[in-house]
């Protein structure tokens, strides 16, 4: 973060004392440069939850990469959302606390309900996860039914826990929020992750002509 | 970055005090600073800078670190005067020295001549109060001119065959075509209407300072990290700075402004951040708080001669609140069109600006524009197809595949002035500092709707001819949340109906003035931030002209 702001001071203050041209120009350069020093100093060693206990964030890791699993390319679990949603708890998020307090050991019963010889969500198998998920999401088309008992604190876990991990997958990977670690949440989605871009920016302008007046234009009087 | 200033004593009497630094409270500060006045200019949010601005969408959009913040400022709304108001967010505005042109999209339209005739050309429009402005297009024209120069603005002039007249051309060429801006091109020139470039208040060359456009993406809702977006921070307000007489006060919240036993407006009151009362004076005052919070800060100093609020004898403090109609309108293509790079806007249509009401059975007009100006984040929450997975695999594989082939079609349109819809006190909740909240109150004119859905309509047709593989529009409802804040004090020949005259000088207390989103009297088709730059440069003039007359009281 440090090194993010003085990287930020470094720029506001070139642009004052430096030809905006010249900004222009350098501006991707000083910016790999910039991130490749943050990651640098960004050590590798185990991180400390502040707000999970070990086991709920293993529990956690393994939700989340329910919600954005691991295919060809990497999910939330390779982002490192689990490290993303603890620091939200304490920080920007400390009201959802006891959405997840409650919320956790509820979907845990929700398991155990559905498959009484299954001990916890990490233990379930791929299948079983995505009906629990079906379960618990009130938008899902495969719900259980309308006569099951619907567990509230379960289903307002489920939606948070989905929110919070598409937030941890896809925030801005400079951010201080821990997510979407390396960029990979953006390079899976498409988004390059530089700073500037250039024209042209996809397929459909790569062989524009330039403007030019719509021919019936020059006929038509102003009205 | 905030250049030296003068420091100004509350006791000092400096010759104005502007409240709000935003589109018009910057230029003002600008111009009568630069026309030799001493000037504090009061914001109440703070005093943010590029090093500031970051790309971190929880901070910028889940924490509001640019905007009006709901729990300090929570606010209600009610669809009319009948209903109990209920706290919701109701309004969304830029909370920091700039204002709301630090974080918008910076869609820069003009006014057509018809915005400022509409009443006379076609006739009351029941259940609305619709008039015409007491000055016109050509009026303004000349000032329009001066905002494309000075402020910076991007743009084709002559392309759009709706155009209204001008007399210079951009200072600077359009930005680069988005992909969504050439499917729009070839969609609507199939229909037979009329693309052009889009006028952006984004540089597309640089100037000393401040460079141009660099395409990071993070554009609509977010501060320039370049100074490329022609906010009034990076514009007015550091002009202002470089005259030597004019101080920007941060963190400080005005809530009154005094008169004397004259009925002369002293200066302003406000909390600073300490939330310590201070009593700046000045000879005038000139509110520019926008078009919720300037007829806000005239209700709040109700006093003895004006018990229903300051220099309110019209009663129309408030009311006539114009949101601006419109739609949205998604689609999804086959290729790549990675629209998350640049700014939001690279095309847009003026075919609908004036509708014939005989043909389309109701009043009103419009335009189209062509963008993307999602985040990730919020793509991910809000712009795939209904129905979309929400998680797994296949949530994994919509996201993915629809993040770089989506862009949007844009609705942008009339509403009409109705007296009901109104901005007021909450009787019962108050702000952090216990002043009596805002209270929204609002319902769209029969007319707005039919236009909203026919601009959908319209959108759905060009998405067609363009050969989109999927789109979607969400059904045309009753707006309760507010983004443009037009007309709220609006400007007229006759105090009876109107809060300002054409010189922005309040029609009850002359040395008090107004001008930001509630001076307008029509809405225009939906950008307004343009024409209040405008009005801004001309309220200066007009306000200058009076005090070096003699005719604001000293």
């Amino acid at each position: 973060m440090d090194k993010d702001l003085s990287r930020r001071s470094f720029l506001s203050q070139s642009l004052t004392g430096i030809s905006a041209a010249w900004i222009s120009a350098h501006w991707p350069a000083m910016l790999s440069a910039a991130s490749h020093a943050r990651l640098a100093a960004q050590s590798r060693t185990p991180a400390k939850f502040e707000f999970f206990s070990p086991e709920q964030a293993a529990e956690m890791d393994i939700i989340s990469a329910r919600i954005i699993p691991t295919t060809d390319t990497p999910g939330a679990h390779e982002a490192g959302v689990i490290f993303f949603i603890d620091r939200a708890l304490v920080t920007f998020a400390k009201d959802d606390q006891k959405i997840y307090a409650e919320g956790l050991p509820e979907l845990q019963a929700e398991v155990r309900e559905l498959f009484p010889s299954v001990a916890k969500f990490s233990a379930a198998t791929p299948e079983q996860q995505h009906q629990i998920f079906e379960s618990l999401d009130e938008q899902s088309s495969g719900a259980a039914g309308p006569s099951r008992r619907r567990r509230i604190a379960a289903q307002s876990f489920f939606e948070t826990a989905r929110v919070h991990t598409i937030m941890g997958f896809l925030i801005d990977p400079d951010s201080d929020k821990r997510g979407n670690r390396d960029g990979v949440g953006w390079k899976v989605i498409g988004r390059e992750r530089q700073h500037m871009f250039q024209p042209p920016f996809g397929y459909y302008d790569k062989d524009y002509p330039g403007w030019q007046p719509n021919p019936r234009d020059a006929e038509k009087t102003k009205s | 970055m905030m250049l030296d200033q003068p420091k100004y004593k509350t006791t000092d009497e400096v010759d104005f005090v502007i409240v709000g630094s935003g589109a018009a409270g910057g230029i003002l500060a600008k111009e009568l600073s630069g026309s030799g006045f001493r000037v504090v200019v009061l914001e109440q949010g703070p005093y943010l800078t590029e090093k500031d601005f970051v790309h971190d969408e929880i901070k910028v959009l889940n924490q509001d670190l640019l905007t009006n913040h709901p729990e300090l400022q929570p606010t209600t709304f009610r669809k009319t005067p009948q209903d109990k108001a209920k706290p919701q967010r109701a309004l969304v505005y830029g909370r920091l020295v700039g204002g709301t042109s630090t974080h918008f999209t910076a869609n820069f339209w003009r006014f057509h001549e018809i915005d400022f005739i509409e009443r006379s050309k076609v006739g009351p429009v029941a259940g609305t109060t619709l008039a015409d402005w007491p000055i016109s297009y050509t009026d303004l024209e000349p000032y329009y001119t001066r905002v494309e120069w000075e402020i910076g603005v991007s743009g084709q002039a002559y392309a759009s065959p709706f155009d209204p007249p001008r007399s210079k051309p951009y200072p600077m060429p359009p930005l680069p075509v988005k992909s969504s801006g050439v499917i729009f091109e070839r969609a609507a020139r199939k229909l037979g209407w009329h693309p052009f470039p889009a006028p952006m208040a984004i540089l597309s060359e640089p100037r000393p300072g401040r460079s141009a456009c660099v395409n990071c993406g993070f554009c609509l809702a977010f501060g320039c990290e370049v100074g490329a977006k022609s906010s009034s921070l990076a514009t007015a307000i550091r002009m202002a700075e470089k005259t030597g007489r004019c101080e920007i006060r941060p963190n400080s919240y005005v809530h009154r402004i005094e008169l004397d036993a004259t009925g002369r407006a002293t200066g302003a009151v406000y909390f600073d951040a300490e939330r310590n009362v201070q009593r700046q004076k000045a000879k005038a005052v000139v509110v520019c708080a926008n078009g919720a919070e300037t007829p806000r800060l005239l209700l709040l100093s109700a006093n003895k001669q004006f018990p229903d609020g300051l220099a309110n004898s019209s009663g129309y403090v408030g009311k006539n609140l114009m949101l601006n109609s419109g739609g949205v309108t998604t689609a999804v293509f086959e290729e790549p069109l990675n629209d998350y790079k640049g700014f939001a806007v690279s095309r847009i249509l003026h075919d609908f600006y004036e509708l014939d009401p005989d043909k389309v059975g109701f009043h009103g007009g419009g335009g189209l524009d062509a963008r993307f100006d999602m985040t990730p984040i919020g793509f991910a929450l809000g712009s795939l197809p209904p129905g979309s997975p929400r998680w797994g695999k296949s949530f994994k594989e919509v996201l993915s595949h629809n993040f770089t082939r989506t862009c949007e079609i844009f609705g942008h349109g009339t509403s009409l002035p109705v007296e009901n819809n109104s901005f007021s006190l909450d009787p019962d909740l108050k702000d952090a500092w216990g002043l009596p909240a805002l209270r929204l109150t609002y319902k769209d004119h029969p007319d707005d709707l039919k236009l909203s859905a026919w601009l959908n309509a319209r959108s759905a047709e060009l998405v067609e001819a363009a050969g989109a593989k999927k789109m979607w529009a969400p059904a045309v409802q009753e707006q309760q949340f507010a983004v443009h804040l037009l007309g709220t004090c609006r400007m007229g020949n006759d105090p009876k109906t109107s809060v300002i005259s054409s010189d922005h000088q309040t029609h009850d207390v002359k040395n008090l003035f107004l001008c930001d989103g509630s001076s307008l009297v029509t809405s225009g088709r939906g950008q307004p931030t343009m024409t209040i730059e405008a009005l801004a440069f001309r309220a200066a003039d007009r306000i200058t002209a009076l005090a070096k007359r003699g005719d604001l009281p000293a």
